[in-house]
């Protein structure tokens, strides 16, 4: 893979390996909030660059690994519906709920389509006058903000054939659910560039505040090393603060824009995470002046949530109390083509990236 | 032919209408002197030597792609396999399962295609048949080919031939038609100059193999990948592979996609690409070989054979680190953002 990229550079990677391996001189346990991050270090083989001294731990940052089962079952609901199209993320596809995953509805007969962006969806409803089209909203604030633009978009088109199952969630409630949950053990968050793109620095301060260091961090090897070497250096100076690494792309305030559109079309509500419960706040909803695009509305859906399979540790992989493997399920009952929790379903599940790209043992 | 005629269930009942189709599509686009007998088996003379057999069904959603088409892919997947295992395609069968609906002018463009796509792979369609489903019990078009070729006496190639010390080649840029048919599909309204690299490959394995007769074994990472291919490769020859990822050939089209879709274009299919495994002291032949041939142009050594953890692929990544390649598990999917 040929890339002229200065993100990508082997020397630069060395150099900053060696300068973490010589900060790194006691055990440290650092996060990765985001998905995209844990691709990417599995992917490049970080780990085998980093001290054994130094560990990541994937969090709760894949939207496709918190989506509830019980938000699941209501998609897969929705495509059992006769004239309902369900548009959907691939991703989304094999996600177990209690009453099967939308691949199983599909092949029931329901008309279940993957699209790309939320947008098609729109199209597709545009398409098809005598179908309702439903999509899957489904995404942190990264995502959010183009769902609400497509729902402003249908609006403006008058189109009564579109709706939202809204799974959005937002990140900040859940950092402050982790932090106040049981004890992590960690010394800081890789905190994730694309949605600090929309929220900026400011929702991360909580975390600084209990001395824990934070760093905003770009997807591309160096970025990633760059950022682990400024949480250790944030360690090592004993002042734990939020930084910003991934400085092309994010500014402390963030896009007020695209948090404008979101705001204006959604509010926050309670919502489901899988394996953390429910958090206060941390979901969002179409408002009152929306409601003909809700789908849960529309449909009249309720959420009940089913247990959790049991044996399934996700719960603790998805806080990073638990490594994969230690999942009894792991590459046994739950593999990527039968999956039991969402996070071996999802390429930035940790379970999934675990599988694909486990580090050298 | 009227512009908007469409495949009718009759097309397939057998009768007149099965005949005219026959005619016109069919006949017309892949003739030749046996498929002219218009019998019911095709009668050939025993090429003499061992015969390579092997057959494919293919189902590609759309069914034209830049780069190519469900007939050239259904002729070039089928050759390729032959040609894998060292033979010289000669005959293909064809079978056509046809939605009712489908547009006879979509069907004639890919049977054309076929045509030219076998006539440059130096293969005869010699037998062939035709049904025809209701409207909804397939997607438009399924193509089934068999084909058959004949092998070199004392040429013996194989999965389990490779052996610790050996080459690991690959014929040129990996992941072109895998990226190019996810972004073909329905909804990704992006374009991303990518095109399928379906094509035959005989020529080409028969010119490295001139270079380079020690090969162990030719592989065309079709569906799974590079990474697939070669940890089939590793556990059927009881040796580790390693790969250097910095010299894995990736069009930059297709690595800005796979970065935009979150996509690994080791999983992804190649369609006109093959890996090949040489004895270290000819790799530097094969390397030539290949690239002296129009389909090799971008050709690497990317790795090698080696004896510690038998059935292990190690890929060095190009920034320094060390993971395994482990098997596609489910279908390449796009992330989410
Ligand atoms: S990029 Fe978006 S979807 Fe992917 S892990 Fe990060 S926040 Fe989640
Ligand atoms: S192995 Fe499966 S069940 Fe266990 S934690 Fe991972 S996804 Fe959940």
């Amino acid at each position: 893979m040929k890339h002229v990229d200065p993100y990508r550079d082997p020397a630069l990677c060395r150099e900053l390996a060696q300068a973490i391996a010589k900060l790194c001189r006691r055990p440290v346990r650092f996060m990765e909030l985001c998905g995209t991050h844990t691709m990417a270090i599995a992917r490049h083989g970080l780990a085998s660059l980093l001290p054994p001294t130094l560990e990541f731990v994937s969090g709760p940052g894949c939207p496709v690994c918190v989506t509830s089962a019980g938000q699941i079952d209501q998609a897969v609901a929705l495509a059992g519906l006769d004239g309902v199209s369900v548009a959907t993320f691939g991703d989304m596809l094999r996600v177990p709920g209690g009453q099967g995953s939308l691949a199983q509805a599909r092949s029931r007969g329901g008309d279940v389509r993957v699209v790309y962006s939320a947008m098609d969806a729109v199209d597709l409803a545009q398409a098809m006058p005598g179908r309702r089209v439903a999509f899957l909203g489904i995404g942190f604030e990264t995502t959010a903000p183009t769902t609400a633009a497509a729902i402003l978009r249908a609006q403006a088109l008058g189109l009564d054939n579109f709706s939202v199952l809204c799974l959005h969630k937002l990140m900040p409630p859940a950092l402050a659910a982790l932090l106040d949950g049981p004890d992590l053990g960690l010394d800081g968050f890789l905190c994730p560039g694309h949605v600090s793109t929309v929220i900026g620095a400011a929702p991360y301060q909580i975390a600084a505040e209990r001395g824990l260091a934070c760093v905003i961090c770009g997807f591309e090897p160096v970025d990633i090393l760059a950022g682990a070497l400024m949480l250790l250096r944030q360690l090592d100076e004993g002042r734990p603060r939020v930084e910003i690494q991934y400085a092309r792309a994010v500014e402390a305030q963030g896009n007020p824009r695209a948090r404008a559109v979101m705001n204006q079309v959604f509010a926050a509500v309670d919502a489901p995470w899988r394996g953390l419960g429910w958090i206060a706040a941390s979901g969002l909803a179409a408002r009152p002046e929306f409601a003909s695009f809700d789908a849960a509305k529309v449909f009249g859906l309720d959420l009940s949530e089913p247990p959790e399979p049991p044996g399934c540790l996700c719960g603790q992989v998805l806080r990073g109390l638990a490594r994969p493997p230690q999942c009894a399920l792991f590459g046994r009952a739950c593999t990527p083509e039968s999956p039991v929790g969402p996070c071996m379903v999802s390429s930035e599940g940790a379970c999934a990236a675990w599988r694909s790209y486990r580090r050298e043992d | 032919m009227a512009q908007n005629e469409t495949i009718q269930l009759d097309h397939g009942a057998g009768g007149l209408a099965s005949r005219r189709l026959l005619e016109r599509v069919f006949a017309k686009h892949l003739a030749n002197d046996v498929l002219a007998q218009m019998d019911d088996a095709a009668v050939l003379a025993a090429p003499g030597g061992r015969l390579v057999v092997s057959t494919d069904s293919f189902v590609v959603d759309p069914l034209f792609f830049p780069g190519g088409d469900i007939g050239c892919l259904a002729v070039h997947g089928t050759v390729n396999d032959v040609a894998m295992r060292g033979g010289r395609p000669l005959y293909l069968t064809a079978g056509f399962v046809l939605e009712e609906g489908l547009a006879l002018a979509d069907l004639e463009r890919v049977v054309a295609s076929m045509g030219r796509a076998a006539a440059q792979a130096g293969v005869k369609v010699i037998a062939g048949d035709t049904k025809v489903v209701g409207r909804g019990q397939a997607d438009k078009l399924f193509i089934n080919t068999a084909g058959i070729g004949v092998l070199a006496d004392g040429l013996e190639l194989g999965a389990s031939r490779a052996r610790a010390g050996d080459a690991v080649l690959v014929s040129g840029t990996l992941g072109d038609h895998g990226v190019t048919i996810m972004a073909a599909r329905q909804g990704l309204g992006l374009d991303l100059s990518t095109r399928s690299d379906t094509a035959p490959l005989a020529d080409l394995v028969a010119d490295v193999l001139a270079a380079c007769p020690g090969a162990r074994l030719f592989r065309d990472p079709t569906r799974g990948g590079l990474a697939t291919a070669l940890k089939e490769i590793a556990e059927a020859s009881g040796v580790a592979m390693e790969l250097d990822e910095a010299a894995i050939p990736i069009a930059g089209a297709v690595a800005g996609a796979c970065e935009l879709l979150g996509l690994d274009p080791l999983y992804l299919a190649n369609e006109g690409k093959l890996i090949c495994v040489a004895p270290a002291e000819q790799a530097q032949a094969a390397l030539a070989a290949m690239r002296g041939h129009r389909l090799g142009d971008r050709a690497a050594i990317i790795g090698r054979a080696v004896a510690e953890k038998p059935g292990r692929v190690w890929l060095n990544t190009a920034v320094g680190g060390r993971r395994l390649l482990e098997m596609l598990s489910g279908e390449p999917l796009p992330r989410i953002c």
